[in-house]
């Protein structure tokens, strides 16, 4: 089984957003970096498909040279190749990814590499555009599911599970398929240190894709208006019994 | 013409549809043109009703039984064949899950960039959207390009206000021309809420002799449920399991077939309105606790019922009992 898990480098915000003067991006001087959540889920799955199942698992992203981290990070979860779509940091919009996606996954398949399972996240923690997988299976004509929290396989089919308001929806795909998930899919695991030193000397496939522009132009980012807000400190460690009291009986807990 | 795609409970819109309508009816006045809305699933012509309050002045709905029950391909292959007869400058969804994924295959069949959880949308050249990006902690102002512009409206980025005047609602009909492969992901009826639930036990046999389960749970439009032994010999997913440790489940009509009716399973399935046992001892406690029961082999059985049920579901007089 050849599973491929498409995830993306987002800055690991903390408590606030500050953005840069020019308004085009978050200030990303004093963070980290991340794979999405859902996405790690999905590298997750993939690892653990392959531990049942067997097989080869690939990870790729789209982004600059720095999204290596995130792609060895994967790799010391378990994965085994990795492919860098390599960008200048410029950000892409959701049609001009999934089209580098698409033509990544075509040039594998023409190299004698197709794929059985095709996993993304059901939306990016950053541009939460909810598409990318969408468009990448419509561009490959491949069956899709979106926002899964449980997967099951069987030869050659994929049963797969939602929550919607009102319980669990159940849906059957045969395979190759994509499938975008949701964090709550699985509890990702930590990497070793072997795992970590393993990956630290892999290869990674790397690809140059034209920059394209797309129908979807950031013009700026803004930070939602806060409204005006006071707290009431009602004491410290021990002494605030009774005000807590008070409060909860003023709220009708009590 | 601006075009809403709705989500509706047999013809009652959900609220955040109502927000949808809003935001569009809004934009509708702004541009200067009209609202129609796209309704797909059953019941979806009683939705003209409330429609009538949100400026709305035709819904178009599609007659096709096949998609009563939801495929995110098979719906966007309907919005998109309506889009390209009705030919309309926005096509605007909500951004729930089934919103999301619908206007976003739509986007791709269209060949058009789409713009998800907008909060403000101003029209003209260019036409400017506001969209949430990381759960909405940040705000992005953009460009959406495109002849038609698709796009999502973010839950609760207004309140739905129904108008005081009401329109007339026309309702046009339309045949979608879906393909198989719209079809190809299945949605089963989740075990917990069929009306009907055909459970097969170690008496089935195999993981095969299931298919003859699948088929008759397919014809009654119920879901197919397994015993604890069934999972531990792989045959079928947990997910399928009814029990103490599975899923308890309360439906009509619960067909056991080839199930002991061990204590741990029967807590699962107690809620049942009627029990249907398919057993070949007709000492199994099962039996015992069974509204009904037929004592024999499950595939024979099967193999008969699933017979009659299809000759009656044709049309054909069901034979009468020899
Ligand atoms: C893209 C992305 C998505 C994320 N999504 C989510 C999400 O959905 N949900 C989520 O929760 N997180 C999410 N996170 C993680 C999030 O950023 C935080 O890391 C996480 O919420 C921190 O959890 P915490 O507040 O419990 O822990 P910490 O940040 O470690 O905070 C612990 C707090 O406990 C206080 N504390 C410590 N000791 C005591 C004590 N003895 N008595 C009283 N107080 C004490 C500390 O002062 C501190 O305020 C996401 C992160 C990223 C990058
Ligand atoms: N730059 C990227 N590189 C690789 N995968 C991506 C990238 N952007 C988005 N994706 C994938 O597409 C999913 C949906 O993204 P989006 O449409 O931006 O919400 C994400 O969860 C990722 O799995």
């Amino acid at each position: 089984m050849n599973i491929l898990v498409c995830i993306k480098r987002v800055p690991a915000t903390a408590g606030q957003i500050t953005l840069t003067p020019d308004g085009q991006d978050i200030d990303t001087r004093y963070l980290g970096f991340t794979i999405s959540p859902h996405e790690e889920c999905a590298v997750e799955e993939a690892v653990r498909m392959i531990e049942a199942h067997g097989g080869i698992t690939t990870v790729l992203t789209l982004g600059p040279e720095a999204a290596t981290d995130q792609l060895r990070d994967a790799m010391a979860l378990g994965i085994e190749r990795a492919m860098l779509l390599e960008t200048d940091g410029r950000e892409w919009d959701p049609v001009a990814t999934a089209s580098a996606i698409v033509q990544a996954i075509e040039a594998e398949r023409a190299a004698g590499r197709s794929y059985d399972l095709v996993l993304f996240g059901n939306e990016s923690a950053d541009s939460a555009g909810y598409q990318v997988g969408v468009r990448v299976a419509d561009a490959l004509d491949l069956p899709c599911v979106t926002g899964i929290k449980a997967i099951e396989l069987a030869d050659g089919h994929a049963t797969v599970r939602r929550q919607t308001e009102s319980g669990w929806e159940t849906a059957e795909v045969s395979l190759p398929a994509v499938l975008t998930v949701k964090e709550g899919l699985n509890l990702p695991r930590y990497p070793s240190l072997p795992g970590r030193l393993k990956a630290k000397k892999k290869e990674i496939g790397r690809i140059k894709p034209q920059w394209q522009g797309g129908g979807l132009e950031k013009i700026r980012l803004k930070l939602p208006v806060q409204a005006e807000h006071t707290v009431e400190i009602l004491g410290t460690n021990g002494d605030a019994g009774a005000q807590l009291v008070e409060v909860f009986q003023r709220l009708r807990l009590l | 013409m601006i075009l809403a795609f709705i989500e509706h409970v047999a013809g009652a819109p959900t609220m955040l549809s109502l927000e949808v309508l809003t935001m569009a009816s809004r934009l509708a006045r702004k541009m200067g043109t009209q609202l129609e809305a796209v309704a797909i699933g059953p019941k979806a012509v009683a939705a003209a009703e409330i429609l009538s309050s949100y400026g709305v002045s035709t819904l178009h709905v599609a007659d096709d039984q096949r998609l009563d029950d939801y495929a995110a391909a098979a719906w966007a292959h309907a919005v998109a064949d309506l889009a390209a007869r009705v030919n309309p400058r926005v096509i605007i969804g909500t951004a729930s899950d089934r919103g999301g994924e619908v206007i976003a295959h739509v986007a791709t069949r269209m060949t058009m960039p789409m713009a998800a959880n907008c909060t403000e949308i101003v029209p003209g050249d260019p036409f400017t959207v506001t969209r949430q990006r990381w759960g909405g902690s940040l705000l992005e102002e953009a460009h959406l390009k495109g002849t038609i512009k698709l796009l999502t409206i973010a839950p609760h980025a207004l309140a739905a206000e129904a108008s005081p005047s009401r329109t007339q609602v026309a309702t046009d009909t339309f045949s979608p021309a879906l393909e198989d492969k719209d079809f190809r992901v299945r949605l089963k009826i989740s075990l917990a809420q069929a009306r009907v639930v055909v459970g097969g036990g170690r008496g089935v046999g195999s993981a095969e002799g299931f298919a003859a389960l699948e088929e008759l749970a397919g014809l009654l439009g119920g879901a197919v449920g397994c015993s604890r032994a069934v999972t531990s010999l792989g045959w079928r997913p947990h997910s399928d399991q009814v029990g103490q440790t599975g899923t308890r489940i309360a439906p009509d009509l619960y067909i056991a077939c080839g199930i002991s009716g061990a204590i741990q399973h029967m807590v699962g399935c107690r809620a049942a309105k009627h029990i249907l046992a398919i057993n070949t001892d007709p000492g199994a406690p099962i039996v015992a606790q069974a509204d009904f029961a037929v004592i024999g082999d499950v595939q024979k059985v099967l193999a008969a019922v699933n017979a009659e049920v299809r000759r009656v579901k044709a049309g054909e007089p069901s034979r009468s009992p020899a």
